[in-house]
């Protein structure tokens, strides 16, 4: 991608966890542990190794870009024909580990695309958009 | 997990408080009595529902005299568009699962 930094988006959710780095990366990379708390998906801590992540709501394409055990872990997070970076970082402190999620990449135009992919609530903000602009 | 979004969903999941919310963005501000004449429900009910809305951040009240005047705040719609704030919801709630499964892998 190209574009500047400031054409961008990111989300960024950090947090402090009471374990150390090895348990944590241990629940990020093991399907069968990033199971109970992300999605079902054929994950591998393999650079270039391509996966599904799977949810009742749809599927999320993914490609690993890196992975650094016990530190950071990257992937492509494409989802409703939008792609992003998500970016995991392990920092351990004196009472465990400062875990990191950055999802970056998002373009502000790619965002109408998301917002329009939105099953049923497409039609609802439709009408309610035609409203509000009555209203005006 | 509470967040802006869930509220918005549910708020707004109900047909009866859509429409309210609706006609205030149509027709601008109106009082309570207004509203119930066209609502076909009690005043009661149509002011449970706009406390509702108002704790979603939708409309504003306004109180002059006895009655209170309702009027839309469109802009409390933004989270339902604002992506950033919806994937920042949905990974504070998988950190939460996170921090479960944590827990129990310590058993």
């Amino acid at each position: 991608m190209n574009e500047t930094p400031a054409a961008t988006r990111s989300v960024v959710v950090e947090r402090e966890m009471p374990h150390p780095p090895e348990k944590l990366w241990r629940a990020l990379t093991q399907p069968h542990l990033i199971e109970e708390w992300l999605m079902k998906g054929d994950f591998k801590p393999v650079v270039g190794h391509r996966f599904d992540f799977r949810a009742d709501w749809g599927a999320v394409d993914c490609r690993i870009l890196a992975v650094e055990p016990n530190r950071t872990l990257s992937y492509t997070w494409s989802a409703y024909g939008l792609e992003s970076v998500v970016t995991w970082t392990l920092t351990p402190t004196r009472t465990g580990t400062r875990l990191r999620m950055e999802q970056s990449g998002f373009r502000p135009d790619q965002q109408q695309a998301y917002h329009g992919a939105q099953a049923g609530w497409q039609r609802f903000i439709a009408a309610l958009e035609q409203v509000l602009a009555r209203a005006e | 997990m509470p967040n802006p979004q869930d509220l918005l969903f549910r708020t707004l999941a109900d047909p009866t408080r859509r429409t309210l919310f609706e006609r205030l963005c149509r027709d601008g501000e109106q009082t309570v009595g207004a509203l119930t004449a066209q609502a076909g429900i009690s005043q009661p009910a149509v002011s449970k529902h706009l406390a509702v809305l108002k704790q979603a951040g939708l409309v504003l009240g306004r109180h002059q005299g006895r009655e209170t005047h309702y009027s839309a705040l469109p802009g409390g719609l933004a989270p339902l568009a604002d992506w950033t704030s919806r994937m920042t919801a949905f990974w504070q709630g998988r950190f939460d699962h996170l921090e479960d499964l944590l827990k129990r892998m310590d058993q």
